[in-house]
């Protein structure tokens, strides 16, 4: 027997407890996805064997009646995240041939809980990107293509761009992504699947290389709401190994999806209609709100006054971050080292290592950050994007003190854009991307992207919900009634 | 118990070929905390293992490791804080401080910039007694060690060994409030001695436990008082920092060097650059090593892998209740309670187990014997055969069981000190020995009386002549000494003598 595909991760579980196929079954069918589903540039690194051996050890599970949620569910890891022995990258030349000899704290606790690993998952160099195209692997595609454009690349956003790809392909039934500025969200809208930013320290760094360290956090890719529910779930939990994770019991999230919002407050925060937007952006918007409003939320206007502040100072504190957190990337101990001359020394080991292994994006924002920080310019920038960080958590202190439960925003400024569009732009442009996303990294709230419609193109657009911190539980039920109005029924159609 | 008082020196003067210059010195001595584990990391840091096994994979800065902090090595920041009586910061963090360097794995080192955990404190400096220093300590922080890169075992590469990658440290930072070579390597030697009282750090400067930054600078008399003052370091001339200092003894050499190259170029119109400098000890001189433009910037920021370290006011009180007496309680109460004197106090204290054996010797007799016996016959024995009290083959119980047999009149001081090198060399249970061995001093006034008759009928023209003379009967004790075998009380014989001979 062959297990289908095009399940979710609750159909999938039910069958596989029911025992409609086995674990090896869905296991060998995702191998055979994952593999056929090249074009997409969504895997660079396949683990089959390590799949098979995993799907049989959760096949011993569910007959022995010990068979948490995700036993069996094969998934896709963004390359990000370390896998004990197989290739970790993140992407980047400068860590070619780097096998962790560990497992990240959220890969471990997916495969205790039965879950199966595909592969690797490609994404923008170090993270460090919009479009997937910063990538040493080159860009991972979006199933999806415009109506009018149907041999186009379009580019499944980034920088958890494989990971998009990968479950709107159908390439595997879930991944994990990380989203330091939107890195989940905007990937997840991009190419109409679910993507959740959980509230900073609500799942472990451990294992994770780390791009800015105070924004990161890795969190769950998947078809629909409940499936992030219980993919979050597996993947949360407090870990002492990681000073900034939480020790907060982590709750059922799926026990909470009963679609009841009645009475809930939803705030539709003005600052977020920005100039240019597309009008289809404003009407999704508007959508959203109804479908909310009918579910019986009750909406309100709020402002978040420091909204324009956050992209200039995310843009000075994550790259300040990680010029000092890439610093490792020497040359010294493991990944790339570049071959020095006669005469030469550890200047110029340095040096050329780091302008050979690093790509643009990743030099851009290392050079921005070591800017930021230097003596004379720390107060200026750091320092102060620091204060307008601290102003626009307030912003959403006061939002919440009021009473509001969620707020509703759209998710991206746009629908995908084509590979290589932005190739000639200002890398601001691309910046801009973040603009509704980043807010909720500077504050270490929980966010979540639900796709509720599609372009005049017909690809997908999606809102995001922006929760109260630890009440994910809450954010994902809200998402859950949206979700539900929303109806979001179309999947790309397969041209790869 | 209130500690003893003194009066401050006088700064060092140096005479440079035109005038008069003094000396202003501060600080920054790096201490490793005594602990099994490094700061962020479980690895052991037992010094002198293989090249690179007390390393965790945070410790090789492994993408995507985590720094957790070690709660012991904040609670010895804490308890070395309390013994230099500092204020103790419930609020302190971390900040990197970034620069390339192939044993700095991470590429930074972790350290406490803005929020050191421990604030302003003191250290009482003696130079002698009834003088001393106070030196302020401005903050001690925690931070990181660096790893050791190796230059020589290959001649086209270089090797790193990360064992004391993540070792933790404590930077203790005074003032400028050190006044000469001499105070500058007393200080070193007083700090030393009370984080070993603390148990905080082993001392050990061989194995770089203990290693100083010192800055050095020349002013005319006067310009420090000023500086005092106002709190201006304007009054106070440019100084110049020499890095890593493991000797007590360079630590000299090398303030008085770079203090008499300072006076020499200002003396000459001159003036001097604000530079970090080498001592090299088989030159006897200090060298360049980067000037102020050359300096890092090291772009110090609040590290984001660690939240704020926030600690209980109930947690220190804790710690310090649990605190030991220090050197100069010690020291005052030693002087107090034994009537000895303050140098004695001093010797006795300068480490815990001198003084921990010294009152075990004491107790229950009289403190100046005691003293003396620990000072002058252990001590000095222990000295000359590089011995340290720890292996000590006379025990504080032997020790006490000789200055009891003295007080009783069992044995004489003569007797005792061959008792004691019996007990060094053979061991043996002292008065057991005196018994077995016939130590006993004769105290039976009729055997001492046969004994002088002999003496006197052996030497009938000695003995006319001390009766004209007196002072001619120390020879005749001698005599009854030598023949009693030394067991004989010299008092009893002295006067038995001078009855028999009627003078």
């Amino acid at each position: 027997m062959t297990a289908p595909r095009g399940l979710t991760i609750a159909q999938a579980r039910d069958a596989l407890r029911k025992g409609a196929f086995t674990a090896r079954e869905l296991a060998e069918t995702y191998v055979a996805a994952a593999e056929e589903g090249a074009r997409l540039n969504a895997f660079i690194a396949h683990t089959s064997e390590q799949a098979l051996k995993q799907a049989d050890a959760a096949d011993a599970r569910l007959k022995a009646g010990d068979a948490p949620a995700m036993c069996g569910i094969p998934l896709g890891i963004k390359d990000l995240f370390a896998t004990e022995g197989v290739q970790t990258q993140a992407a980047s030349n400068i860590l070619a041939g780097f096998r962790p000899p560990y497992e990240s704290t959220v890969t471990r606790k997916l495969w205790d809980a039965g879950a199966v690993m595909l592969g690797k998952l490609n994404m923008d160099e170090f993270a460090m990107g919009s479009s997937n195209e910063t990538s040493a692997y080159g860009p991972a595609i979006n199933p999806w293509r415009r109506k009018d454009a149907p041999d186009t690349n379009l580019t499944p956003g980034g920088s958890s761009g494989g990971s998009a790809a990968a479950v709107a392909g159908d390439l595997c039934l879930a991944a994990t992504g990380t989203d330091t500025g939107g890195s989940i969200r905007q990937p997840a809208a991009f190419t109409g699947i679910t993507g959740v930013k959980p509230t900073y320290g609500r799942c472990s760094r451990w294992g994770i290389v780390a791009f800015a360290s105070s924004l990161d956090q890795a969190g769950p890719m998947t078809r629909d709401v409940r499936d992030a529910a219980i993919m979050l779930g597996a993947m949360a939990g407090h870990d002492p190994m990681d000073s900034t994770s939480a020790d907060l019991a982590v709750p059922d999230f799926e026990a909470a999806l009963t679609g009841d919002i009645r009475g809930r407050k939803i705030g539709i925060p003005r600052e977020y209609r920005v100039e240019g937007m597309p009008a289809e952006i404003e009407t999704l918007w508007a959508e959203g709100r109804a479908m909310l409003a009918d579910a019986g939320a009750e909406i309100v206007d709020i402002s978040l006054p420091h909204t324009r502040y956050a992209l200039p100072a995310y843009y000075v504190i994550a790259p300040a971050e990680a010029s000092s957190n890439l610093a490792r990337y020497d040359g010294v101990r493991y990944g790339h080292r570049a071959k020095i001359r006669q005469g030469e020394g550890i200047t110029e080991m340095y040096e050329r290592t780091r302008a050979e292994g690093f790509g643009d994006e990743v030099k851009r924002r290392i050079m921005i950050g070591a800017y930021v920080l230097s003596a004379g310019y720390y107060d200026a920038y750091y320092k102060k994007a620091q204060k307008v960080r601290t102003l626009i958590k307030r912003d959403f202190e006061q939002v919440y003190a009021d009473g509001v439960d969620a707020i509703l925003t759209p998710a991206t400024p746009s629908a995908a854009f084509g590979i290589g569009e932005m190739a000639d732009a200002d890398p601001i442009r691309m910046y801009l991307n973040d603009v509704f996303t980043v807010t909720v990294n500077l504050s270490g709230l929980p966010g979540i992207a639900v796709p509720t419609g599609l372009s005049s193109q017909g690809l997908p657009l999606g809102l995001q919900l922006i929760g109260r911190p630890w009440e994910e539980a809450d954010l994902l039920n809200t998402a859950y009634a949206l979700e539900k109005r929303a109806d979001f029924a179309h999947h790309a159609e397969k041209w790869w | 118990m209130s500690e003893l008082s003194y009066t401050e020196p006088k700064p060092k003067t140096i005479a440079g070929a035109r005038e008069d210059w003094e000396l202003v010195i501060g600080m920054e001595v790096h201490a490793q905390v005594k602990s099994t584990a490094k700061l962020f990391s479980g690895a052991s840091t037992t010094f002198g293992a293989e090249p690179n096994t007390n390393v965790a994979l945070v410790d090789a800065a492994m993408p995507g490791m985590l720094p957790v902090i070690n709660e012991f090595c904040v609670e010895q920041a804490v308890r070395t804080g309390l013994g230099l009586k500092a204020g103790i910061n419930l609020f302190s963090q971390f900040d990197r401080k970034n620069y390339f360097y192939p044993d700095l794995p991470q590429g930074y080192q972790i350290s406490q910039l803005y929020h050191p955990i421990v604030g302003e404190g003191e250290v009482i400096v003696d130079m002698e007694p009834g003088v001393a220093r106070r030196v302020r300590i401005e903050r001690i922080h925690l931070e990181q060690d660096a790893g050791k890169s190796i230059h020589d075992m290959d001649p086209t590469m270089s090797f790193v060994d990360l064992n004391r990658t993540g070792v933790a440290l404590m930077e203790i930072v005074s003032r400028p409030d050190i006044r000469g070579p001499e105070e500058a390597a007393e200080y070193v030697r007083k700090l030393r001695q009370i984080l070993r009282y603390l148990d905080t750090c082993d001392g050990n400067m061989q194995e770089g436990s203990l290693r100083a930054d010192v800055n050095v600078s020349v002013c005319r008399p006067g310009a420090y008082e000023t500086y005092r003052e106002t709190g201006d370091f304007g009054h106070l001339g440019t100084r110049c920092e020499i890095k890593n200092m493991n000797s007590m003894r360079f630590i000299q050499q090398a303030i008085d060097f770079e203090a008499r190259r300072q006076i020499a170029i200002l003396e000459d119109g001159g003036k001097i650059d604000q530079e970090t400098r080498l001592y090299d000890p088989t030159r006897g001189e200090t060298r360049s090593m980067r000037s102020k433009e050359e300096a890092h910037d090291y772009r110090y920021f609040p590290d984001p892998d660690l939240l704020p370290l926030t600690i209980q006011q109930s947690w220190v009180d804790r710690i310090r209740a649990s605190l030991p007496e220090l050197p100069d309680q010690k020291k005052a109460r030693f002087v107090q309670d034994y009537g000895m004197t303050e140098y004695d106090a001093s010797v006795l204290t300068a480490e815990t187990a001198n003084a921990t054996f010294f009152e075990q010797v004491a107790t229950g007799r009289d403190g100046k014997t005691a003293a003396n016996w620990v000072i002058n016959e252990l001590f000095g024995r222990l000295n000359k055969e590089g011995h340290g009290i720890a292996d000590s083959p006379v025990s504080a119980a032997q020790l006490g069981t000789i200055i009891d047999l003295i007080a009783r009149g069992d044995i004489s001081g003569k007797i005792a000190k061959d008792l004691f090198e019996i007990l060094w060399t053979e061991g043996g249970n002292p008065a057991q020995i005196v018994e077995d061995r016939g130590m006993k001093q004769v105290t039976d006034t009729g055997a001492i009386e046969a004994a002088v008759d002999d003496v006197l009928a052996a030497n009938p023209d000695k003995a006319a002549q001390a009766r004209e003379k007196p002072s001619m009967a120390g020879w005749f004790v001698g005599q009854v000494m030598k023949a009693t075998g030394g067991k004989a009380n010299p008092k009893a014989v002295n006067e038995i003598i001078r009855a028999k001979l009627g003078i």
